[in-house]
């Protein structure tokens, strides 16, 4: 039987490996793939919650929200990715500095 | 609270911004012309409809509708026809825009539209599955509108800072919500609000919670350390969708901050208008900072900016600074400055964008340098900048100064004096870099000295806008009326 720790614990771990591959990778399709592992530890700790502490469907309710949302945020992400890329020929986040101050 | 039947009939403003988008779709299939006039036209019918809808259904008492999921009360009323009326003005913004090769097609006034009803939605709702979905729904859609010059590489670049900076912001946001959902054990606000003030629950998680919870709302007001994104999507986005973010995302960030932390962190105190925590996370405190912080690299870092939608955007940054000090002193009247401010901020900043629009459709450029001789080549519209750009820096006798004034008032009330003397010299570094756009647009020489032709259209608007920010000015009694019955949040 897996206690509730385990979950917590493996989400925090999801949620910070999520942050780091934000702040440090440098394309913006791995940015995204960060931010999914940030959805989806939220998932984790949605459902773990639900089903450990409150007997109401809220939790699995929620994961089930951000899952959808989570598909449609990357669709528009990839599309604006893929403008990018049509216009400069390339994804890198670090070359797009045409706008600073 | 209303079952789901019961409750449509307090959703009709949501209906008509949905039933527009749909007509507007079908009109386009059915039109030959993609930049048809009668986009424009049928977004304004639309928005026009939901907001006499959103105005004359009676506030009455609170509601809680859809099963507690969506407030209905005067708070939410109040935050939708001012995000409908920003809507409204950018429109009309966008029907002449060079960066958009005359009028923008139809999905332009689609994603308007959508990110709309999300901030409807967003201002009112009372469970954190609907804050989040609404959240999303305001933020998807703008990503959109930044990137929508197909062939402009900065725009495309400015969507592109939006998508990650927004997608980060609200996935840590609901990080912060799932440890909130697993301290309480519920999805609706007003039941963490009781669960929290029970006072049993350990801090450290709590504080994390709320942390995390502030930094996605922080995202959407653009408050320092979560603004880098701003100034590079203002700068990039075309001109009419910066101004509308500069507004309307804003107005419903704010709306959910405040309804999310006087809800879950606060009780009001029986017999005196004054609200306390009830929790052990002192979120005044942090909030007050980060307004003190906000407003400062706001203005500090505008200073130097030579393009004017970038130098607005750090104007904006700043005044989101100045709005949450009305939001940390826990009265109703500190809540009422910061609605009456949102109403002055509309006009004033609306109608420096609107400025910033014609001078770059006329010029093809949006630097200080484009602005130069203005007040020869267009004398209405230099005077009228001039009149938004003083009213943005607080000066009497124009609105920016009243609101301004509620605000400093309340905060000294609560003698919280070093909030107040930090707010007071960020308004004199504002006047610097306002004061230099007005320099340049009356005292530099231009290089050309042809009169710029403005068309009947902006120029009846700008009226538009420069009337309630001098009218507010002197004669603001019946908006702080307003304001001051639009605090009415539901309670539980």
């Amino acid at each position: 039987m897996m206690t509730l720790q385990a979950f917590l614990i493996i989400s925090a771990a999801l949620f910070c490996c999520g942050l780091y591959t934000v702040m440090t990778r440098q394309n913006g399709v791995a940015v995204l793939m960060g931010v999914e592992l940030i959805l989806n530890a939220a998932n984790i700790n949605f459902v773990a919650f639900a089903h450990y502490l409150s007997h109401v469907m809220g939790g699995q309710i929620f994961a089930i929200f951000i899952i959808v949302i989570a598909a449609a945020e990357s669709a528009v992400a990839l599309a604006i990715f893929l403008r990018l890329y049509a216009n400069t020929g390339s994804v890198e986040i670090d070359t797009a500095d045409r706008l600073k101050g | 609270m209303l079952d789901n039947l019961a409750s449509v009939g307090y959703f009709l403003p949501e209906f008509a911004l949905t039933a527009t988008i749909l007509v507007l779709i079908v009109v386009r299939v059915a039109t030959k012309d993609p930049q048809s006039v009668a986009f424009p036209f049928l977004s304004l019918v639309g928005i026009g409809l939901s907001i006499l809808l959103a105005s004359i259904v009676p506030a009455g008492e609170a509601k809680g509708t859809f099963e507690g999921m969506v407030a209905y009360d005067a708070f939410a009323v109040f935050f939708k026809v001012l995000t409908a009326l920003a809507a409204v003005i950018v429109v009309f913004m966008s029907m002449d825009s060079r960066e958009m090769e005359g009028r923008p097609q139809v999905e332009f006034y689609v994603f308007m539209l959508a990110s709309l009803i999300g901030m409807f939605l967003l201002s009112a709702s009372t469970d954190i599955v609907m804050l989040y979905l609404s959240f999303e729904l305001v933020s998807i859609p703008s990503y959109l509108l930044a990137g929508y010059v197909k062939g402009k590489v900065q725009s495309t670049e400015a969507a592109m800072k939006y998508v990650v900076y927004g997608a980060t912001a609200s996935g840590s946001m609901i990080y912060g919500f799932s440890m909130l959902f697993g301290l309480t054990g519920s999805t609706q606000i007003g039941e963490i609000g009781k669960a929290l003030a029970t006072g049993n629950l350990p801090v450290v998680p709590l504080v994390l919670a709320c942390v995390l919870v502030a930094a996605g709302f922080g995202y959407k007001i653009a408050a320092v350390p979560f603004h880098m994104w701003s100034p590079d999507v203002y700068e990039g986005a075309p001109t009419p969708a910066t101004a509308f973010f500069s507004v309307a995302p804003k107005a419903a960030g704010f709306a959910v901050l405040i309804r999310f932390f006087y809800t879950v962190f606060a009780v009001s105190e029986p017999g005196s208008s004054v609200w306390r925590l009830s929790t052990e996370v002192d979120w005044t405190l942090l909030f007050a900072v980060l307004s003190a912080i906000t407003m400062t690299v706001g203005n500090l870092v505008a200073i130097k900016q030579d393009n004017v939608k970038r130098l607005l955007a750090y104007s904006s940054i700043a005044h989101a600074g100045y709005m949450l000090m009305g939001f940390v002193l826990l009265t109703p009247a500190g809540i009422q400055a910061v609605l009456f401010y949102f109403v002055v901020y509309l006009f004033m900043n609306l109608g420096a964008f609107y400025v910033v629009l014609v001078v770059g459709n006329s010029c093809n450029g949006e630097d200080i340098s484009d602005f130069r001789g203005l007040g020869t080549r267009a004398p209405f519209m230099a005077v009228s900048m001039a009149v938004f750009l003083f009213a943005l820096t607080g000066i009497p006798p124009f609105s920016g100064f009243i609101g301004k004034l509620y605000l400093f008032a309340e905060v000294i009330n609560r003698q919280i004096y070093w909030l107040v003397i930090i707010a007071a010299l960020n308004s004199a570094v504002g006047l610097y870099y306002y004061a230099r756009i007005v320099k340049s647009m009356f005292f530099d020489v231009p290089e050309s000295t042809e009169a710029i032709a403005v068309p009947a259209i902006p120029r009846a608007l700008l009226v538009l806008l420069v009337a309630p920010t001098l009218i507010l000015g002197v004669y603001w009694e019946p908006v702080a009326r307003i304001a001051s019955n639009s605090i009415r949040m539901l309670a539980f």
